[in-house]
């Protein structure tokens, strides 16, 4: 029985789906061309992601990216790069608010799938607060990303 | 040792995790307490809290002769003097206050005010350190240097983890003011030989501080006799209370350093003007002292000498040399050793594919709690050219059926990562 209930908890964070992509990662291997490159750490691990993007037409273009890390903070950026590449950056900023909404809500936030995609899964993770940080680090870099563009698309 | 009746004396250890009972492995960032030293702090709160060093009642005398008395106990620890052990907030302050005793001494002497001359750092002096260690020993030196003008330079570290010691004859000049080492390394866990770094600051006249926060609370330290100026150490690493730390200094290192942190308690005579101060240790000790935890602190101590630092040690080693190899013998795992020396209660390893933060995800499922990440040595981290590790860490009450335990689930991990990342993908 105790078995059941360990197996169940560590499986809820790691869902076949989150193995999946950690397997066969989206958009990885760093590309040109590209307008800006974001590298972001978290520092309490050492997971370290370096992101490359450009923004045409104002949706995301080029995004790529390339890290080393667990399989929540890798699989996490494959999943937003399916999600977002190619959408404008109104659909990023839903998403990410989605994102951050469903990582800070412990575990009890029902997350709009429509908006997310197959992050969804990631509802699991957000009961293990120390991986919080992880879920969010490739989000984290290309909400950077796009801050930059638009920073310097603006004067 | 009995080491069932060691794990009776610490109520943690009863404790379950996720329905399952705790198997705790991660000493060596903090360790646990035994309920002496629980019950201490609560004596102390019920019966004698006062403010130690002052006021005329039976009280504070209570109160100061349990706080010296910690003092005393922790000199006989290290086999000190009691006016050699300061009472700091951490081992990590007790490195800032030296740092800072450097940085004040240097600004006293632009204005021409006298100091010793040992304290002071001028552009083109050096601190040598080493490339392995702890951020708490390193990044308080890289503010000094940037503070003074003062260069910092380190031993480096091979990709085997041994130290490459020769170039400590060059890197130690006659104008390296400090040289500062772990005795124990918190991520390869082995000892650091103390010897060539005392002998090289000995021959330029550079003061020694010795980080001693992994070998203290495992094996017997006598200071005197490393020859070093200061020795640092936590007081929550050897079975103590959080929130204290110790700074050993010789007398005529304590004499010489400026003052640090500055205010009541800690001065002869205060005039409007300006003030004299008393001797070590209140010259650096402003302020009502942590004296729960100083007496607590006291009391892991006596805890540990009447087990015998002797036995603690070999317990210790025991576990870290069986860990090792029983991790080393199981395919696709690799354990990070140095080079220079055996783990004395710490052992890191890697879990090949895995990543370490999802190795300690899978451990903690099965109550086993051990430290991921980069362990507070990312120079060393990257020196070693992994991204970051497992570290499986020991006490007197650590067991071999919890390595046992350990070992079993790691192999665990290994079947769940790659059922689950065999059956797609392919
Ligand atoms: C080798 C070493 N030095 C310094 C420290 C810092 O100790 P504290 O955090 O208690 O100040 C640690 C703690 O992890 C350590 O292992």
């Amino acid at each position: 029985m105790q078995g059941m209930v360990e197996m169940m908890s560590i499986e809820q964070m790691y869902q076949d789906i989150i193995l999946d992509y950690y397997a066969n990662p989206v958009a990885k291997g760093l590309r040109e061309p590209y307008q800006v490159e974001v590298h972001h750490v978290n520092t309490s691990c050492g997971d370290d992601i370096t992101v490359r993007l450009a923004v045409q037409g104002g949706a995301l273009k080029e995004l790529s990216w390339d890290g080393v890390g667990c399989s929540i903070s890798m699989s996490s950026m494959s999943m937003l790069a399916e999600a977002v590449a190619e959408k404008d950056l109104a659909t990023f900023d839903t998403a990410l608010a989605e994102f951050t909404r469903l990582m800070h809500g412990k575990g009890v936030v029902v997350p709009d799938e429509l908006i997310l995609g197959d992050a969804v899964a990631f509802a699991g993770v957000a009961k293990f607060a120390a991986r919080v940080k992880c879920a969010l680090l490739g989000w984290k870099a290309v909400e950077d990303a796009v801050t930059r563009i638009k920073g310097s698309t603006d004067d | 040792m009995d080491i069932e009746a060691i794990r009776a004396d610490f109520p943690i250890l009863k404790r379950r995790v996720h329905d399952l009972p705790l198997v705790y492995l991660d000493s060596a960032a903090t360790s646990q307490k035994p309920q002496c030293v629980i019950q201490a702090e609560v004596d102390f709160y019920s019966h004698h809290n006062a403010a130690a060093n002052r006021g005329a009642h039976v009280l504070a005398e209570e109160a100061t002769e349990a706080h010296e008395g910690a003092r005393a106990i922790l000199a006989d620890f290290v086999g000190a003097k009691p006016d050699e052990i300061i009472f700091t907030r951490s081992a990590t302050d007790s490195i800032n206050m030296v740092a800072t005793a450097f940085a004040n001494a240097t600004m006293y002497a632009q204005q021409g005010l006298p100091v010793d001359a040992r304290f002071v750092l001028n552009p083109g002096d050096s601190i040598v350190v080493t490339e392995l260690e702890h951020h708490a020993n390193l990044v308080p030196w890289q503010e000094l240097c940037k503070k003074t003008g003062a260069q910092l330079r380190w031993v480096t570290v091979s990709r085997d983890g041994s130290l490459q010691i020769e170039t400590l004859e060059s890197l130690v000049d006659s104008r390296t003011k400090l040289v500062a080492w772990t005795h124990v390394s918190n991520l390869l866990g082995h000892q650091i030989d103390h010897r060539p770094f005392v002998a090289a600051a000995q021959r330029v006249g550079a003061l020694t501080l010795l980080d001693a926060c992994q070998s203290v609370p495992h094996m017997s330290v006598a200071v005197p006799e490393l020859g070093v100026d200061f020795m640092v150490w936590s007081a929550h690493k050897m079975l103590g209370p959080t929130g204290l730390g110790f700074l050993w200094g010789t007398r005529q290192a304590l004499a010489a350093m400026p003052v640090v942190e500055t205010g009541g308690s800690m001065i002869a005579q205060v005039t409007m003007e300006s003030s004299t101060y008393l001797e070590a240790p209140a010259k650096f000790e402003p302020g009502v002292p942590a004296m729960a935890q100083t007496v607590a602190a006291g009391v892991a101590a006596r805890y540990l000498m009447t087990l015998g630092m002797a036995h603690v040690e070999s317990h210790v080693r025991q576990l870290s040399a069986y860990a090792a190899a029983r991790l080393g013998s199981i395919p696709g795992v690799t354990v990070l050793t140095s080079a220079d020396g055996d783990p004395v209660s710490a052992v890191s390893f890697m879990v090949d594919g895995i990543h370490p933060h999802d190795v300690g995800q899978l451990l903690d499922s099965r109550g086993i709690a051990v430290r991921v990440g980069h362990h507070c040595a990312w120079p060393l981290i990257k020196a070693l050219g992994v991204p970051a590790t497992v570290r499986a860490s020991f006490s007197v009450y650590s067991t071999h059926d919890e390595i046992d335990q350990l070992v079993d689930a790691v192999i665990a991990c290994q079947s769940f990562f790659s059922r689950a990342l065999s059956h797609r993908g392919a």
